[in-house]
């Protein structure tokens, strides 16, 4: 939207000089015009129902999942550690807090590459290199995670740690925040009227400082957007963190040993065999719909009353 | 301070209106321009340091196997024979399972809410949808594994058996005992996964189509039906398909919502949906970390050197088309 | 869904049907008579008081490792086999409630274990299939020694609803059958052969096999190898093989979960996981021509009849042993650990946890389905934890043994 519109595609070009003249004409003949207007009720009906079964279906899975989710709520659920496989009780609070810490870490990993990636891209980037830039970017958002985390386990488990640990898991999620925090907030500096800029500069500050004090404190909201939605997205990968942070049943806050996540915890929870187990899977799964949901929605809102039409 | 400001002053002045190529002569500029450039720089080390690092270890596997790592269809550990054929094949069928699923459903859903809706459902509906994007894949793996796959094994696998598996030729499609953990369920998760982002991109595209182009249309008599073909969709083609592309993409790559319903099984390749198999992300997901020969271990991760080649190919395909489409709105997962 | 799954307690004998196999597991671990003295009913504490003689070892080494010890790591990082997960969450859990030091224990497979512990990833790996000398060479911090933790029956487990209580029984024969995907219908003459008089339905068989590499596939592959020809040429023995047929699924957890969910499924898996899951356990035709139950006391025959392959670094192959009431499919799982230990608080946390496993953690192993490791293997495992070394070359275990 803030980008100069794309160039026009052929179609508008055929479409300003029409093949033949008028072929919708109403006067044409009756029998042609009530099969057009059938063919239009038709695919009016085929578009609705599209609409309405896709919505529905997205909604009737996360219904399921609050409904499954709630009964495996309680305080022991929040604070307990995982029991021995089979028996019934015990909590997910060491992947809530495994989840917690590495999105941390890797926020504080991830988000200042990515916020200096858009700042180079909106207000540096000029000429091929600032494209390939952009590109590699979309490329590393399309990555699949698993391939992410066949890195980061080949660079940071056996060789920089030696063995599993949380810091690599915050290190592959932070690989696949950066894109998203860079895309984000690139647009989002993008939004910032030039007359901003060159009202800073005209007042005799440095580029630096008129991008810290008036460039990114404009697009704020934005910035928060990104990261936040970049952090939405993270906390709920769960195959890079298989193989870097791998799992623990307890507590363990240190970086360097392995640690628990919530995702990961879902997975193991879901292919066991014990129904406590799975009800502690949707319950986990509820509760991370929860979060990301309530951050996107969060920041959404506030974004809204800042940055318009968005 | 206020010398390094009055020189930036000059600079700008000098310079004219931002945004200016290059970091200015001011310290802090320098410094600053340095820092972004970095993190810039960064991003591309990362790429390259990726590639190499899969590739140091997925040598030994690809110089042993060659092309036929890419054509044969052995994966077997024991005997040291690995060939990834049935995993791409695998791959290719889910992601394009899911793309028929889903990309009528939300091309529809975009044309709904910028064509039909009435005004005041629009933002909610988008809203929701934008909301539904995030959802992580474990979740829709999750009910995969516990919903749909016992309702694909019951009542959906035994139907399509019953009718379109009578079919001749068709019917291979549908052939085989009805498992419920199968190409055909994995397909239909990812479809259900990728919804939400194709329906996000692609009523962004719709939405992009000028007004003046409906307007013509409708001036000159089309009904609604006709405006989407003459004017919206042409317009809106290659951004639609770049839409597309990105949810294929996604579904290539995603692995745990696959690996849970997929069956992991790596069979021979066959032509029924209703074989248990494996993705390129779900064989990683599953061995990467049981790989105890050094073989099977370069073997692994060079499947994920496959994975990401492709995966770099049908996204830098998927944004072409999206930037030539609809400006930038595909930068919006 | 069932009821929440509870960990069997007592020796309560139950004919109905949905606890006619953990019915039999219980009789054997409550039995008198087969299992050796160290198998402990379920609750009762380890009595070093009564200890027979050939148990004293054993017992005089329980008892050692009672709380937490200066100078040793707090925690420590171990992963494998989901043969012996069930046992090992159990282990680990009552172990920290002792010593405070954290023992996180994650189920990846028997080859992630190996592989891990090769690549030095975690400090301890756990494996159900011997690390080969191949793999032992190419380890990155030296000689690895295997610890024998439990011996337990990988049994194939079945969801047929028509056969209610029923148990199936299988021959070397049938069960190759059905794993190469020759016998595809449960009412197959093959299996209708060893079961007469048994109404079988005539419904497609579905296999579920492990999609992760796995030492209870190993112990259930070296059966079918070393029964049939054609498997070890087709298939072959490894934590991972090139399955004819079938669904994959990880862990034991996943086959398990598999089977239950999928009617007239047919799976393998470790005793326990049939059990918790109340899933139909089959009988299986020894060496000596006996359809045997997998219990306790039939594993424990099948180490009886094995034992005088025990090489003295500990790893063998207990399948199709010798002996009238051996369970063909049975095997050893390890504890898998360098000799040298470079970090000397981590050698002080591994070697007490090792000692602990191999004595105190013993009598835990029945009420979960694994037989107790035999005496004379407790005290050749005890050799290999003393071998232990730091650096500097010193004793990594901390506590003095008289005469040792």
């Amino acid at each position: 939207m803030s980008r100069p519109a794309a160039s026009a595609p052929p179609m508008r070009a055929a479409f300003v000089q029409p093949p033949r003249p008028s072929p919708f004409n109403r006067n044409a003949s009756s029998g042609s015009a009530r099969s057009r207007y059938l063919v239009d009720g038709v695919m009016r009906g085929l578009i609705v129902s599209a609409a309405a079964a896709g919505v529905f279906l997205l909604l009737v899975i996360l219904l399921y999942v609050v409904v499954r989710g709630l009964p495996a709520l309680n305080l022991d659920f929040f604070t307990q550690r995982p029991l021995p496989y089979g028996e019934v009780g015990g909590g997910v609070a060491p992947a809530l807090l495994g989840t917690l810490e590495m999105l941390t870490v890797a926020s504080l990993l991830g988000v200042p590459i990515g916020i200096g990636t858009a700042i180079y891209l909106s207000e540096y980037g000029r000429g091929p290199f600032a494209s390939i830039v952009r590109f590699v970017v979309d490329l590393i958002a399309g990555l699949p995670s698993i391939v992410v985390g066949v890195f980061v386990w080949a660079l940071m488990v056996r060789h920089v740690v030696g063995n599993y640990n949380g810091l690599a898991g915050s290190v592959a999620l932070a690989i696949i925040m950066i894109p998203i925090v860079t895309r984000t907030v690139e647009e989002m500096l993008r939004l910032v009227p030039d007359t901003y800029r060159e009202a800073a500069l005209g007042l005799g500050l440095p580029r630096w400082k008129t991008i810290m004090a008036v460039v990114l404190p404009t697009a704020r909201a934005g910035l928060i957007t990104g990261v936040v939605l970049s952090m939405a997205r993270a906390g709920g990968e769960t195959a890079p963190l298989l193989l870097t942070a791998l799992g623990n049943q307890f507590f363990s806050a240190d970086l360097l040993a392995p640690m628990a996540a919530l995702p990961v915890q879902i997975y193991n929870y879901a292919v066991a065999p014990y129904d406590d187990w799975h009800t502690k899977a949707w319950g986990s799964a509820l509760v991370l719909i929860l979060v990301i949901s309530l951050l996107s929605l969060a920041t959404r809102l506030s974004t809204r009353n800042t940055l318009g039409e968005r | 301070m206020d010398l390094a400001s009055s020189e930036a002053t000059r600079v700008a002045q000098r310079q004219g209106p931002t945004p200016v190529i290059g970091g200015g002569t001011n310290v802090g500029d320098r410094i600053f321009h340095l820092a972004v450039l970095s993190a810039a720089q960064s991003v591309l080390v990362l790429l390259a340091a990726l590639v190499v690092l899969l590739f140091i270890d997925a040598k030994e596997a690809l110089g042993r196997f060659g092309l036929s790592f890419l054509t044969t269809t052995d994966w077997d550990p024991v005997f040291e024979k690995f060939g990834t054929a049935h995993f791409v094949f695998g791959t290719l069928v889910t992601s394009l399972v899911a793309l028929v699923l889903a990309a009528p459903l939300a091309i529809g859903t975009a044309l709904f809410l910028a064509e039909y809706a009435p005004r005041w459902l629009r933002e909610p509906v988008a809203f929701v949808i934008e909301l539904l994007a995030v959802i992580p894949s474990i979740i829709f793996g999750l009910w995969g594994f516990f919903v749909l796959a016992p309702i694909m094994r019951g009542y959906v696998e035994p139907f399509l058996k019953a009718t379109v598996g009578q079919v001749p030729v068709l019917g291979e499609l549908f052939s085989g005992p009805a498992i419920g953990k199968d190409l055909l369920t994995a397909g239909v998760v990812l479809a259900i996964m990728i919804l939400p982002t194709v329906m996000a991109i692609a009523r962004e595209v719709v939405r992009s189509v000028p007004d003046t182009q409906r307007e013509g249309m409708i001036g000159l008599g089309a009904t609604k039906w006709e405006t989407i073909t003459g004017a919206v969709l042409p317009y809106a083609r290659s951004g639609l398909v770049g839409a597309v592309m990105l949810g294929f993409a996604r579904a290539f790559g995603e692995t745990m919502a696959v690996t849970m319903v997929i069956g992991n099984s790596s069979n021979v390749i066959s032509a029924s949906l209703l074989t248990p198999g494996y993705t390129m992300a779900s064989a990683i997901a599953n061995q990467f970390t049981e790989a105890d020969k050094e073989i099977y271990f370069s073997a692994v991760v060079a499947v994920a050197l496959v994975l990401l080649l492709v995966s770099v190919i049908i996204n830098g395909l998927a944004r072409l088309l999206v930037w030539r489409g609809a400006g930038n709105v595909a930068t919006r997962r | 869904m069932e009821s929440p799954n509870r960990r069997l307690k007592g020796c309560r004998l139950n004919g109905a049907s949905a606890f006619a196999t953990a019915a039999l597991l219980l009789v054997s671990a409550c039995g008198p008579a087969a299992a050796p003295a160290n198998t402990a009913p379920p609750a009762a504490p380890a009595l070093p008081s009564i200890a027979p003689p050939p148990s004293s070892l054993v017992a005089a080494g329980s008892g050692i490792v009672k709380e937490g010890f200066p100078g040793e790591a707090k925690a420590l990082n171990g992963a494998g086999a989901t043969f012996p997960a069930v046992l090992y969450s159990k282990w680990f859990n009552e172990y920290e409630k002792v010593t405070g030091v954290k023992v996180n224990y994650q189920s990846i497979g028997s080859g992630g274990g190996i592989k891990s512990i090769s690549d030095a990833t975690i400090d301890f790996g756990a494996t159900d299939s011997p690390m080969t000398d191949e793999q032992l060479k190419a380890a990155k911090n030296g000689p690895i020694l295997h610890i024998p933790a439990a011996l337990g029956a990988v049994v194939p487990t079945y969801n047929i609803p028509e056969l209610g209580g029923q148990q199936l029984r299988f021959s070397a024969g049938s069960l190759t059958g059905i794993f190469l995907g020759q016998i595809t219908k449960w009412n197959d003459p093959k299996i209708a052969e060893d079961n007469p008089g048994m109404t079988l339905p005539n419904k497609e068989i579905v296999t579920v096999h492990r999609s992760d590499g796995s030492g209870t596939t190993y112990i259930w592959v070296d059966y079918l190898s070393s029964v049939s020809k054609e498997w070890k040429d087709k298939a072959g023995l490894g934590t991972s093989v090139n399955w004819p047929v079938g669904l994959g699924a990880k862990g034991n957890e996943g086959v398990a979960g598999e089977v239950k969910q999928n009617p007239y499924a047919i799976g393998y898996v470790e005793l326990i996981y049939a059990i918790q899951n109340k899933l139909g356990v089959g009988l299986v035709k020894n060496k000596a021509g006996q359809y045997i139950e997998p219990n306790l006391a039939a594993v424990t025959a099948a180490a009886a009849g094995a034992a005088k392959n025990v090489a003295p670094d500990l790893r063998v192959s207990i399948v199709n042993a010798d002996g009238d009431a051996s369970y063909p499919i049975s095997g050893f799982t390890w504890l898998l650990a360098y000799q040298n230990q470079n970090d000397k608080a981590k050698g002080r946390a591994i070697t007490r946890a090792l000692w602990w496993a191999t004595h105190d953690a013993q009598r835990f192993n029945a009420e979960l389905g694994y037989a107790a490791v035999p005496d004379d293997i407790v005290r050749r495992s005890e050799e290999l934890i003393l071998s232990i070394t730091t650096a500097g070359g010193q004793r990594a275990f901390p506590h003095q043994l008289p005469g040792r």
